[in-house]
Order: C-alpha cells, then sequence, then structure tokens
C-alpha cells in the first residue's frame, strides 16, 4: 500500500465500520450480469471561505461534505446512485440502485483490489486550511483591504476574499483500481470598483493553486493581485466603446488561454468525439489548426489549480499532446469513452463531486511557445484589437462556435497599442480561428490559478496558458 | 434493511419518497440545531435544512446512457454573536455532526468584524400565515417508464427530418425535495416541493455550399406538475425542428438593427435588470442601476409584477429566505422603477425596508400586448431575431452588454435564413429605454415570464 492510501481508507471508511476489505464483495454485488465495469469513489472534503467588503469581514463559512458515488457500466451505458452517508446499509442500497443499469449479459471477470503503484504526489497532503490561525486569515484579509484603499483616491469599493478547500478522495473499481489522493486548493481574489467624474469601473484578480495559504503571503502576492486589480479598474476608466466588426487580434499572454480552452479545448475532449458530436470528430492525424499551433493537456504541473496527481478514477494524470504542429494527435479520456474508442486513457477523467458521475476533463491546457517576438506581433497589426485580459467564455462544440469576452483591451493602430476599449464579447469558430492564428510568441505563461470551467452542470478547477498570439480575423462584438 | 438483498431500486423509490412526511422530522431536525446553537452561546441563529430525491434518465440513439439515482441532505447554519456573523455547513445531519457545526460557525463569529447591519429580521416581522402553495405533486414514473419516455422523445424527434444525424439524448428528470427555514425567533416553515422536467437534444449535418455544417438545438419543459408537462413527443419534435431550422446558418454583415429576443432568451434580458435593481449589487456600488428608483427606465406601457402566492408555480414561496412573508408587489410601473429588490441585510445597507426578496424574486410576470412573434417580425420588418445567446458579455457596473448571438435574419416581417457567429451590443439602460414591443408568446417554463421583446436598435458584429 502506498503512504497516502492508507490514512486516507482510515479517514473515510473508518467511522462507517468499514474497510478496504469490505469494498471487494460490495464490487462484486455492483457486478451485475452484463456489468462490465464499476467504482467506488469515497470523498471528504472541507472548505472555508472568508469574504471582507466595507472595511470589515463580514462573513465567513466553514463546510463540511462527504459522501459516496457509485457506478455501474455496461457497454455504452452507466447506472449512478450516491449517498451522504459512507457506511453499509446506505452503500447497499446505491450498489442495488445502479447494478439496476443492467439486467441480463455476461458476467466480467473481476480484479481484487491492488493498491496502485505509488506516483509522485504533484502537492502537500496537508490541510491546507490549518497554516494560519483563524485571527492571522481575518488580519490577512484587512492588510490587503487598507494597503489597497491606500493605493488610489478613486477607490469606492475593496472587496477581499479567500477561500481554500481540503480534499480526500478513495477510488476502488473492478478493474482492481485501489488508489487515494489528498488534495489542498486555495485562492485569493481582490476586486475593487473606482469612481471619476461620475464613471464607475471594476477591476479584479486573483490567484492560487494546490498549495496552502502561505503562499498568498510570500512575495507579497496577494497585495500583487490587489494591484493589478487596481490598474485595470483604473484603465478602464479611460476604456473608450470597442469597435464592431471583423479585424485581427492579438491575444496577450497568460488568462488569455481561455481562447484556447473554448476554441479547441472542449471539443477535444473524448466523450463527445466517441459521439460523434463534436466539430473535430474523427479528425486525427488531419490538420486542424495553423502549423505554428501546438496544444498540450498537462495535469502534471507541481501545484498547478488545474494539476492531479490521479484523476477521478484513479489513473496518473499525464501531460497529453492534442495538436502538434497544426495536426490533431488525440483526445482527452476518461475510463469509459477510452474503451469505447480503444485507446488509453490520459487521466482526465473528473467529476465535481461523489454526486456527479466522471467525464472528460480538461486539466491545465495550454499552446507551447512559439518564435516570434511578442513585440513584432503587436507591430504587425494595423488596425486591430489586442486582448490583456478576459473574462469567461462558452462554446458550442457541434458548430464550433465560440466566445470569450475581454476584461482589459486595446485598440491597435498602425502597429501601437493606443487606447484602452470597454469590454466587448468576441466570436469565432473553434477550427476556423485556430488556422487564422498567423503569429504564435514565445512569451508563453500560465494564468494565475483562478479558473473554474464547467460542463453538464459540474464545476471543475482548471488551468489555461498561451503565449502572445495573432487571429488574423475574428469578429469583435463593441458598438462603435 | 442492509440484509434485504433483493431489495430492488424501483422498491427502494417506492418505500422512501421524500415528500410532506418528512416535513416534521426536519423542523424536529431545525429545532434541534437552534437549540445547539443557543446552547454553545450563539445569541441569534438561522437554519435550513433540505432533503432532496431525483430521478434522472438520458437515453442517446434509443440506448439509455445513464440512469441516476440521486438523494441528497444537509443543513447549513448561520450565528450570529451580537453583531458578528458567522455560517457553516454539512451533509451529516448525525448529532455530532450539528454540535460540530455550530462550533466551526461560533469560531468564525469570534474573528468576523462586528457589522451594524448584521441579524435576523424583528421578530415580528416574520411570516405569520404560510398558506399551502400547492408545490408537491410527485411523479409515479419508475426508471423503465422514464427511459420508455426518453425514448419515444428522441424517436419523435429523429423522424421530424432526416438530416438529424446525431443527437445528443433525450433525457426525463423527477425532482422531490423539502425545505425547511427556521430561526431564533421561534419562526419555522418548509414545504415540500417537486420539478420534473424533459428535455432533447438534435444534431443535423448537412452540406453548405460544399462545406459539411453540423448544428444542435434543443427544448425542454419544466413543471411541478407532470401532467402539465407537454408530451415527450412534442417536446421532441420541437427540439427537432429548431435543430434543422438551424442549418446553413451564417454571419451578416456588422450594422445597427432591430433585435427581437424569442421569449427563451428575452427572460435573461430581465434576469440582467433583475440583478441590478438587487440589493447586493445596490450597495456594493456595482450595479448601473443605483440611484434609479423613481426613474422611468421602461417605455410607459411595461409593468414588472412579482406574484409569489400562485399555486403550484415554479417560483412560489409563501416567505423568503430571511423569514418574511412573501407579497405580490411591483418592481416597474408604467415603465417607472418603483422598488428594488431587497433582503433584511441589503435593505438596511442603504437604509430601507426589506421587500421580501432574500433569495430572488417569485414568479416574475412582465407586461404584454395582444401581438404575437409574427405580428412583431412584421413590426420589426428588417432586423434579427435572437434565439441563442453565448457568453457572459455584461458588467453588471456600467450596464455594458456584448454576448454572442444566434438566430434569423429578418426581412420584410419574414425569417430569410439562419444566422450565427455574430455578437448583439448596447447598454442595458438603452435596450430597457428601447423595448419597442413585448409579445403574448409568454415563456411559462421559467421563474421570469415574458413574451418575444423587441428592441429598437442594437449593434450588431459580423462578417
Amino acid at each position: 500500500m502506498t503512504d497516502m492510501l492508507l490514512p486516507v481508507a482510515e479517514r473515510l471508511l473508518a467511522p462507517g465500520e468499514l474497510d478496504v476489505e469490505r469494498l471487494n464483495p460490495l464490487l462484486a454485488r455492483l457486478q451485475a450480469p452484463g456489468v462490465d465495469g464499476a467504482d467506488l469513489y469515497f470523498q471528504h472534503i472541507i472548505s472555508e471561505s472568508w469574504v471582507l467588503e466595507d472595511g470589515i469581514v463580514k462573513e465567513g463559512s466553514f463546510n463540511v461534505d462527504q459522501g459516496v458515488g457509485v457506478r455501474a457500466i455496461s457497454g455504452e451505458k452507466t447506472g449512478f446512485a450516491y449517498s451522504n452517508a459512507i457506511a453499509l446499509p446506505a452503500l447497499e442500497q446505491a450498489v442495488d440502485a445502479a447494478r439496476s443499469i443492467s439486467r441480463a449479459g455476461q458476467d466480467t471477470p473481476r480484479g481484487q483490489l491492488i493498491a496502485a503503484a505509488s506516483v509522485p504526489a504533484l502537492y502537500a497532503a496537508d490541510n491546507p486550511l490549518e497554516v494560519l490561525s483563524q485571527a492571522d486569515k481575518v488580519a490577512l484579509l484587512k492588510r490587503i483591504d487598507e494597503a489597497t484603499r491606500s493605493l488610489d483616491p478613486r477607490i469606492q469599493q475593496v472587496t477581499v476574499s479567500l477561500a481554500g478547500t481540503w480534499e480526500q478522495i478513495l477510488i476502488a473499481a473492478s478493474d482492481g483500481t485501489l488508489a487515494a489522493d489528498v488534495r489542498p486548493l486555495v485562492r485569493f481574489n481582490v476586486s475593487v470598483i473606482v469612481e471619476q467624474n461620475g464613471r464607475r469601473e471594476r477591476g479584479g484578480h486573483g490567484g492560487g493553486g494546490r498549495v496552502d495559504y502561505r503562499y498568498f503571503l510570500s512575495e507579497d502576492r496577494a497585495m500583487g493581485y490587489a494591484r493589478e486589480a487596481l490598474r485595470q479598474a483604473l484603465v478602464n476608466l479611460e476604456a473608450k466603446p470597442a469597435p464592431a466588426g471583423s479585424m485581427p487580434v492579438v491575444m496577450g499572454p497568460g488568462w488569455s488561454g481561455v481562447l484556447l480552452h473554448e476554441a479547441v479545448g472542449h471539443g477535444l475532449e473524448g466523450d463527445f468525439n466517441r459521439k460523434g458530436s463534436s466539430a473535430f470528430s474523427g479528425r486525427v492525424g488531419q490538420q486542424v489548426a495553423s502549423p505554428l499551433v501546438s496544444v498540450v493537456d498537462d495535469g502534471t504541473l507541481a501545484q498547478r489549480r488545474g494539476s492531479l496527481t490521479r484523476d477521478d478514477e484513479g489513473t496518473p494524470t499525464q501531460c497529453t499532446p492534442l495538436i502538434e504542429k497544426g495536426i490533431l494527435k488525440g483526445y482527452m479520456q476518461d475510463k469509459l469513452n477510452a474503451r469505447l474508442m480503444g485507446v488509453a486513457a490520459t487521466g482526465n477523467g473528473r467529476r465535481e463531486s461523489y454526486a456527479c458521475l466522471p467525464m472528460p476533463r480538461m486539466t491545465n491546457t495550454y499552446m507551447l511557445a512559439g518564435e516570434h517576438d511578442p513585440e513584432e506581433i503587436i507591430a504587425s497589426v494595423k488596425n486591430g484589437i489586442y486582448c490583456k485580459s478576459l473574462g469567461g467564455g462558452q462554446v458550442d462544440i457541434t458548430s464550433g462556435k465560440f466566445v470569450f469576452s475581454t476584461s482589459e483591451a486595446y485598440l491597435i493602430e498602425n502597429g501601437k497599442i493606443t487606447a484602452p476599449v470597454k469590454g466587448a464579447t468576441l466570436i469565432g469558430n473553434g477550427p476556423e480561428a485556430m488556422n487564422r492564428i498567423s503569429m504564435v510568441g514565445t512569451d508563453l505563461e500560465l494564468d494565475s490559478g483562478v479558473g473554474t470551467c464547467g460542463k453538464d452542470g459540474q464545476s471543475v478547477p482548471v488551468g489555461v496558458g498561451q503565449p502572445t498570439l495573432k487571429l488574423d480575423a475574428i469578429t469583435v462584438g463593441g458598438t462603435a | 434493511m442492509g440484509s434485504n438483498k433483493q431489495q430492488t431500486a424501483e422498491h427502494a423509490a417506492e418505500t422512501q419518497g421524500v415528500g410532506p412526511q418528512d416535513l416534521p422530522r426536519l423542523q424536529s431536525l431545525v429545532a434541534e440545531i437552534v437549540a445547539q446553537a443557543k446552547q454553545q452561546g450563539a445569541t441569534a441563529c438561522e437554519v435550513g435544512v433540505s432533503v432532496n430525491q431525483g430521478l434522472a434518465v438520458n437515453v442517446r440513439r434509443g440506448e439509455v446512457e445513464t440512469l441516476e439515482f440521486n438523494r441528497d441532505q444537509g443543513f447549513a447554519i448561520t450565528v450570529y454573536s451580537g453583531q458578528r456573523k458567522g455560517s457553516a455547513s454539512t451533509s451529516d445531519t448525525s448529532a455530532s455532526a450539528i454540535k460540530q457545526a455550530v462550533e466551526a460557525a461560533l469560531v468564525i463569529a469570534k474573528h468576523a468584524s462586528e457589522d451594524p447591519c448584521a441579524g435576523l429580521a424583528d421578530a415580528n416581522q416574520m411570516a405569520q400565515q404560510l398558506p399551502d402553495l400547492d408545490l408537491y405533486h410527485a411523479w409515479d414514473l419508475h426508471a423503465d417508464q422514464a427511459i420508455e419516455l426518453a425514448q419515444q422523445m428522441e424517436e419523435a424527434a429523429f423522424a421530424v427530418d432526416p438530416r438529424l444525424s446525431n443527437s445528443d439524448g433525450a433525457s426525463v428528470n423527477l425532482f422531490q425535495g423539502c425545505r425547511v427555514y427556521g430561526n431564533s425567533h421561534g419562526f419555522i416553515g418548509g414545504y415540500a416541493g417537486t420539478r420534473h422536467s424533459m428535455s432533447c437534444v438534435m444534431i443535423a449535418e448537412a452540406n453548405v455550399n460544399g462545406e459539411r455544417q453540423m448544428q444542435r438545438d434543443y427544448w425542454y419543459d419544466v413543471n411541478r406538475q407532470s401532467q402539465a408537462l407537454q408530451s415527450a413527443q412534442a417536446i421532441g419534435q420541437k427540439a427537432a425542428q429548431r435543430t434543422v431550422a438551424r442549418l446553413g446558418a451564417r454571419a451578416v454583415p456588422t450594422a445597427q438593427v432591430p433585435v427581437l429576443f424569442a421569449p427563451e432568451v428575452a427572460a435573461g434580458l430581465l434576469g440582467h435588470f433583475l440583478a441590478a435593481i438587487s440589493g447586493g449589487n445596490l450597495y456594493r456600488k456595482s450595479s448601473f442601476l443605483e440611484g434609479a428608483l423613481g426613474q422611468r427606465l421602461f417605455p410607459d406601457w411595461l409593468n414588472i409584477d412579482e406574484r409569489p402566492h400562485l399555486p403550484s408555480l415554479l417560483g412560489s414561496s409563501s416567505f423568503d429566505n430571511d423569514g418574511l412573508a412573501t407579497r405580490a408587489q411591483s418592481f416597474v410601473q408604467g415603465g417607472e422603477l418603483v422598488s428594488y429588490l431587497l433582503s433584511v441585510y441589503s435593505a438596511r445597507k442603504l437604509g430601507m425596508t426589506s421587500t421580501a426578496n432574500a433569495g430572488g424574486a417569485h414568479n416574475l410576470f412582465v407586461s404584454h400586448g395582444d401581438a404575437d412573434q409574427q405580428a412583431l417580425l412584421k413590426q420589426m420588418g428588417r432586423g434579427l431575431l435572437v434565439t441563442e445567446l453565448m457568453g457572459q458579455g455584461v458588467n453588471m457596473v456600467t450596464g455594458d452588454y456584448s454576448r454572442g448571438a444566434g438566430g434569423y435574419w429578418v426581412e420584410n416581417g419574414e425569417i430569410q435564413f439562419p444566422v450565427q457567429e455574430v455578437t448583439i451590443a448596447g447598454n442595458l439602460r438603452d435596450i430597457f429605454a428601447n423595448v419597442a414591443a413585448i409579445g403574448n408568446d409568454v415563456d411559462t417554463r421559467g421563474n421570469i415570464r415574458t413574451g418575444s421583446i423587441l428592441i429598437e436598435q442594437m449593434t450588431l458584429a459580423g462578417s
């Protein structure tokens, strides 16, 4: 058994008078005739959040959730049930509900549970919430609030928040997988409202990762978020209406990787491609992007928000090439879709919680650096837009249409960044947009650790990244 | 129970359906948690307890894809220590978990700041009468029957047109739940409710100008009463017709044009309005409608009314999340903003009185004329009918609005061809002021009931 497995199994199973040995008969019961895959997913998660606004620490909350998700797979069919109670009667009831997906069929041989070979942990197993006392958390929020307010008299409102979770999971599957993971996740956000001559604007920034709260204290990171939030708000005070229509757009490095996440990321998730519902379905080996474009999904980056030592099916994560020099190399897979498509799982089986089914999801998805100097990329545009920071995005993976909204953008005039423009939504078609990437910068950056991705109602933390790049044409949804 | 290995899922659902019979148990749980909080020294507290049960089936290309049985429980507590506040929640309702949650909330309250606006509403403000709003209508449908219904829905969809090459699934969802709220004033209120839905997502494929084009669209219905749902066949057919109609979609040139929001997206426009008049955004100086009370925001024929006590509607509730009695009221009368949307806390922050909207609005009705969508298309003449919006491009601080859109190009009051890959933009204040008409084609599925909304002019960005 690995170091982690024993304490996690003890923490999750012992209170309900269960142990790993007793999971074998439960899995046997779950494997009704015709069931060819099954798993039990135990989860215990504690989380807290603290919010300061109007100069006072107004509220905090502490939450505990635990439960077990029970899944039985028969071909392409999945039966699923879950319970908040981790104890035998409730588990048996969930097992019987999930196995009802299959009433007939062959018995599939089942592996005895074997502790998974250990893989190097990408983050510490300690509770990240306990490294600071409650008094110190409150003091941190107050210090950042006061320091932020003193930066500029135009500040009207400051909101500072600190949040952390500590999650322990245990997976037992009919293929013999027995694996555990302990995952910390923290984030810190600052939002400011500024006012000048009756005009108000907001700016926000934050960061975090699979680290503990001390991360925000080192290098004065928390204050860095505050300065960035203020800078963005002040820029927006000067913003004029964005133009409307199709034009060249230069995306800045880092968080702008939202573009990539929407334009190609979702379309390369295994489930959509198995079902043939993605604009990228059946295109492995084909040119789907400009030859300048190489994209990976990498769950193995230490301490990153989107990283996982193992995914929620127990598969170790990996760095998966998705697009290499414009050629589609493969999809992101969970176990179900990998089996049905006859390929290997890639460590992308993720779920929001025990109460949801796992599916192929991104981890940290980014474009590799290219060869152009970022200055040169901007200088190449006569009239267009430079997007420095984005809000959210969305994609329709079937038609390939995707959108993202700018939160800090500027006009480019005669190769120079000039006036800031108001937030606008940009819309394009994923495969088309990827082919219109004509320059890729040397300055790959990953985001600061605030991304959350939603799919089928399930939210999971993700990372994005991108070097500076140029899209020859995309529709900018301004008003001017 | 653990030894009865023959018990099937269907049987379990029958014998243990969540419903009104659970209310007494949840009420005593609330009382127990309130007592525990007082015992540990909270000066005041409020507690919400819920238990939910659901069944969800998804069928794709005739085969079951997922069959999910859901059952949740949990509680959330907020304690006050004088003017300091702390919260906790857990899915474990054992005595020891209750004790720990109360402790955790009190520790947070100890470290939080004094907030002069914190605290429960006054005891005399608590709802006195809790009328039965007929919210619980269990759907006696077994998993096998739900699967069959989903299959019928998808089959009806595929039968509409041969270009429907694929499906992203037809689903049937059943939900029943109980929620009880109580606080240290002795108020306790709760209700059992149901929500059932059916939806279908189809994919169509065709060659358009020599290029393969794939489109998706969907339709759904949702109701507390299963017998009030549209038939599975009707939902499937509507999803199919909408999907096929998207084939051949293209961008149109950038222009200033009138825009008609179909009812299924028009409600979102009013959702932005509600967010802008809600207390939380107002006291945070984060709303473009701060200080707009008494101003004429919409044309003078437009009213927006809340009707919380209508029986069986999805948004109906006799009390809000603060325990205050909800009431019929108006937010917009004759185009004028006559009330903000306030909870006890946000009202105190603004020096106003709560409108019993902690947790949001309950059944919002938007006034409309006699024209149907066809007539509104005629009125528009040339412009964009929007049936789909994408992205989050709405800035609540400034009211700036810019979203991805899909729909149909209209000339001479007639639909010409489907449109995609365009954006529509403007400022919400201008958009509200430029409402030219609202149709009688009211979408009754959501909490906000409105017909199609015609906006005189917006910026459309396209090719």
